[in-house]
């Protein structure tokens, strides 16, 4: 068996379509989750007590069964309810969907983390719901849940390959195209593994610096409350 | 719109499915705690070389998707003339992986056992081995099972992948059935259920037991 890097150049053009592919499902996935999550976690915090039933069973239902069964629910199950989707719009809306139930459950801990004198206070003060949300709550959970946001992203990015089984052009489908094609399966491997670490450790560097800087942003305004005694 | 008869008669070739799901987790789970001692063994090593090579097991194992690790032990390994067996290759698969992220979390576990612990154990006379056994272990199982747990449900999900290197389980019978009586929706949704039913089962099991262990204080 001999190591030839030409098979990979010889398919540049084929492996950096997979990339792009992989990528823009994952963004796709990640920015859809992220709304979807929000909005399910600020519904459930303020809906009434159907809604947030409703909302729970929907949240523990997608977090208790594989992604690949809700995968194949929508793909293949979507036409029996008249939703027949394309390979990358069905996978972009599955990772969506799949990402909103724990990122509702992230940014749930978070709203939970601050301390409801906070909210009375606020109320008080004559702020409205959204100024509440927009202005107290995510600014100040941010640092808190940043790590388990980043981490879920990355569980996203874990994920990407399983859209390969319903023939999204990604990178692993690409990939192993072109080893069964080749029979050059150390080098599919060798982008396979590089690629996948590479996204993944560059997607927690990046977590790190917005969280150092979500964090000094924090404390520059807490340094300027004062406390009793320094006033004095 | 659901074909009640047709769920009734294909579902205990589904639960057969889920018993295999059930089964290849529990020797993944198994075999990935034994890897993931060994491994964590390597990351608390005194030597910078161990705790290298245990940390690069971890990286390698959790950053490369379950799937892609599969594909490649079943096919890519026969044509370095590896052949292996689709439950020999599903296992392997699992196991690895699980071990990565078990050594972790009993990683986290060891790490907030104070050391004096150890050292106080030593000055009453204990052997090393007494106090791992005695000690620290009953400890770090209290600590860590709310993660093992979680971990568990974790392995079964990842389960469903195993169903691309061709193993009977829940997620391939449900595949299969879907396609032979074309009611993908109906079927894929039972599977969804059973595999919900299990989950939430060990869950609430979990929540069970760390209630009946307590909280450890340290």
């Amino acid at each position: 068996m001999n190591f030839d890097l030409n098979i990979l150049f010889d398919n540049i053009g084929a492996i950096s379509n997979g990339f792009v592919v992989t990528i823009g499902a994952w963004i796709g996935g990640v920015v859809l989750g992220i709304v979807l999550g929000l909005l399910v976690a600020i519904l459930h915090r303020f809906g009434g007590k159907p809604l947030k039933a409703l909302l729970r069973i929907y949240i523990e239902m997608i977090r208790s069964t594989p992604f690949l069964i809700q995968l194949f629910l929508l793909y293949y199950g979507g036409p029996t309810l008249g939703i027949t989707l394309d390979a990358i719009p069905a996978g972009v809306l599955a990772l969506g969907i799949y990402g909103s139930a724990y990122f509702a459950e992230i940014f749930r801990t978070g709203f939970n983390s601050i301390p409801s004198g906070q909210l009375e206070a606020a109320e008080c003060l004559g702020l409205s719901r959204r100024q509440v949300i927009l202005r107290i709550q995510l600014p100040q959970m941010g640092v808190l849940i940043m790590p388990a946001l980043v981490n879920m992203v990355t569980i996203l990015l874990k994920e990407t390959p399983v859209l390969s089984i319903i023939t999204v052009p990604e990178l692993t489908l690409v990939m192993t195209g072109i080893g069964s094609e080749t029979f050059a399966f150390a080098e599919v491997l060798l982008v396979l593994c590089i690629g996948y670490l590479i996204l993944v450790e560059a997607t927690s560097r990046v977590g790190q610096a917005l969280e150092k800087h979500i964090g000094r942003y924090l404390d520059h305004r807490t340094q300027q409350i004062k406390t009793p005694e320094e006033m004095a | 719109m659901i074909d009640f008869p047709l769920l009734v008669q294909n579902l205990p070739q589904m639960l057969t499915g889920l018993l295999a799901t059930l089964g290849l987790s529990a020797v993944a789970l198994l075999i990935g705690f034994l890897i993931a001692v060994g491994v964590c063994t390597l990351r608390l090593a005194p030597q910078p070389m161990l705790r290298r090579l245990g940390g690069a097991y971890i990286t390698v194992f959790r950053g490369i998707p379950l799937l892609i690790q599969l594909l490649f032990i079943y096919n890519f390994l026969p044509r370095m003339g590896l052949g292996v067996s689709p439950i020999v290759a599903a296992v392997t698969g699992l196991s690895l992986c699980a071990g990565a992220y078990i050594a972790e979390i009993l990683r986290g576990g060891f790490l907030t056992l104070s050391p004096g612990q150890a050292e106080s154990s030593k000055m009453l006379g204990l052997r090393g081995w007494t106090i791992m056994r005695r000690i620290q272990i009953p400890q770090v199982v209290r600590l860590t099972s709310p993660a093992l747990v979680n971990e568990v449900i974790l392995l079964i999900k990842a389960s469903s992948l195993v169903s691309v290197v061709g193993v009977a389980e829940l997620t391939r019978v449900s595949q299969n059935i879907a396609a032979s009586t074309f009611l993908q929706l109906q079927f894929y949704f039972a599977a969804a259920v059973l595999y919900c039913i299990v989950n939430v089962t060990l869950a609430l099991l979990g929540s069970l037991l760390e209630a009946r262990m307590g909280r450890v204080r340290i």
